[in-house]
């Protein structure tokens, strides 16, 4: 048995296609959907995790491929370069997850790894570039 | 009695001085009252830190053997494009300028990874450039070819000349329609998604001292890291636009030009900026002391966020389209709140400038005062006041005949 988390970036012709039914239905896995939502580019986004035979998880997630939904690994690290954020704050209206924060009393702003999903929004969003994202 | 710059310079150089931020200034107002507050308090100094798109350098590269004029020919340096109308070997590199290679919006939205901001920072940052030059060849300049690096070491001059900064004000953009837009003013998610802003507000220079009673032409500034003054009015400066009960414009107003030696700066202050779908700019960090002279000018420089207001506009239609109108009108405390409500809704506030920065600079150019660093400098005319005739107007086309 493993247990993994994905994130599943779904184009928005598949976002109301029962595409994730089908994992239980047909491989045998199990699921908690830990986050979803439409993304500003209308792609559908939702984290996942996914308990089951490891044989069985690699079909899943090759079906899902095949359906046309990208997946990327949540172990995906998105960091921030500190020296060079200016604490603008733009990117907080982005992040989908609150995982950047404007703080009022210091006017910083907080970066919660733990929250971040590795949606990469806000790695364009950054005006100075300031998020990065390591494969 | 009114003090003087002469009086102010000489505390700074005898270490006597009082200098607090445009921050800090509010509170001894409130502990010692207003007359006492401009007796006591010497100057008080103000920042900004965000993007400002009509900024740029030139640079005199210095003479090759044999020699090779630029003017008329084409120049790029790092790949970006530079303006070469200035005699042999003066170069202007614009911040928004790009490669000619570079994709733009081609594919939408344009990630606008390198141009002129990038360019300016990499020089600042000390970095080789790489200069390419192609000239048509005259009888005194007769090379047509240069590939070389320059380094801002070696060059003669390399000077930080910014058309517009500082703005006095400006707006909050949102998007109205129901698809997100690319702006200068950010990403902004459709129906009221998000509102962005940009402007220090309360430590903003202009917004402490709305009629430039003490900003003028010459007036010593910090600037990108190092010192530069204001040479100008800013273009699109426009004193007369529309103001609150105390003074200060509820749109943008003033503006000002300003430079600076570039080879004394830093490239955290002056930093290459892209703004997804829209283009290249360079975020500038500028900063300006305000002699407390009098009491009015006193006055002023207490002004917090929740007495500056601005107008909210929708850069879906009615910014691209030059329509009049605004949604709302919010406050700077409000929107540092990160929520505003409009039309009844919820919206997140995500600003462009940098209020840490410019604390920052608040806090750097009181320190060189203090330190006796930094002197004051009577300006040598003042900047277009609401009674003048400087207004910003829109173009009025006129059909060109074949
Ligand atoms: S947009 Fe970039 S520079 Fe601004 S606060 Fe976010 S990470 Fe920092
Ligand atoms: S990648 Fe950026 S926008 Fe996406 S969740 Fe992480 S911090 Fe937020």
């Amino acid at each position: 048995m493993v247990s993994k988390k994905i994130v599943l970036h779904f184009p928005s012709k598949l976002i109301d296609k029962p595409v994730i039914s089908t994992l239980v239905k047909d491989f045998n896995l199990e699921f908690n959907i830990m986050k979803a939502f439409i993304t500003p580019r209308e792609e559908g986004l939702m984290v996942l995790e996914v308990i089951g035979d490891e044989k069985d998880f690699d079909k899943g997630i090759k079906y899902l491929n095949k359906a046309g939904i990208r997946i990327q690994p949540l172990s995906k690290d998105v960091k921030r370069n500190d020296t060079r954020c200016t604490n603008c704050g733009v990117c907080v209206t982005i992040c989908p997850t609150q995982a950047l924060v404007y703080d009022r009393e210091t006017h910083e702003v907080h970066f919660y790894d733990t929250k971040c999903i590795a949606c990469e929004l806000c790695i364009k969003a950054c005006p100075v570039r300031a998020m990065t994202v390591d494969f | 009695m009114p003090k003087t710059i002469a009086e102010i310079n000489e505390r700074i150089r005898n270490g006597s001085v009082v200098v607090v931020t445009a921050e800090e200034i509010a509170d001894v107002i409130n502990k010692v009252g207003i007359e006492n507050a401009a007796k006591q308090v010497d100057v008080v100094t103000t920042g900004t830190f965000g993007p400002m798109c009509s900024s740029g350098a030139y640079l005199n590269v210095g003479h090759t053997k044999p020699k090779i004029k630029l003017g008329g020919g084409t120049v790029t340096l790092n790949g970006v494009s530079a303006y070469s109308g200035f005699a042999a070997v003066d170069v202007l590199m614009g911040a928004n300028a790009l490669s000619e290679s570079d994709p733009r919006n081609k594919v939408f939205p344009g990630e606008f990874n390198y141009g002129g901001g990038h360019v300016i920072e990499d020089l600042v940052a000390g970095k080789d450039l790489v200069l390419k030059v192609r000239a048509y060849g005259t009888d005194c300049y007769p090379r047509k070819e240069l590939e070389t690096y320059i380094n801002i070491r070696d060059i003669n001059e390399a000077v930080l000349f910014n058309p517009r900064n500082a703005y006095q004000n400006y707006n909050c953009a949102v998007n109205l329609s129901d698809k997100i837009i690319y702006t200068y003013m950010g990403v902004l998610k459709p129906k009221l998604g998000n509102a962005n802003y940009c402007s220090a507000g309360q430590l903003s220079p202009l917004l402490n001292d709305p009629y430039y009673k003490t900003i003028g032409i010459g007036t010593k500034i910090f600037l990108g890291g190092g010192v530069g003054r204001v040479i100008w009015h800013g273009t699109q400066h426009n004193p007369s636009a529309k103001r609150k009960y105390n003074g200060v414009p509820s749109v943008p107003a003033g503006t000002l030009a300003v430079m600076g030696d570039l080879k004394q700066m830093k490239p955290e202050w002056l930093m290459g900026t892209s703004m997804l779908g829209y283009g290249v700019t360079l975020s500038v960090g500028i900063g300006v002391p305000i002699p407390i002279l009098d009491e009015e000018i006193c006055r002023y420089t207490a002004i917090k966020d929740e007495d500056i207001w601005t107008q909210v506009v929708d850069y879906s239609n009615s910014y691209p389209n030059g329509k009049p109108g605004n949604i709302a009108e919010v406050n700077y405390a409000q929107l540092r709140s990160g929520k505003i409500k409009i039309h009844g809704k919820e919206i997140i506030t995500g600003g462009l400038s940098s209020y840490s920065r410019a604390r920052e600079i608040a806090g750097i150019l009181k320190d060189w005062i203090k330190k006796g660093k930094f002197l004051l400098d009577k300006p040598v005319a003042s900047l277009p006041g609401v009674d003048s005739d400087c207004k910003c107007k829109p173009l009025k086309e006129r059909a060109v005949k074949e």
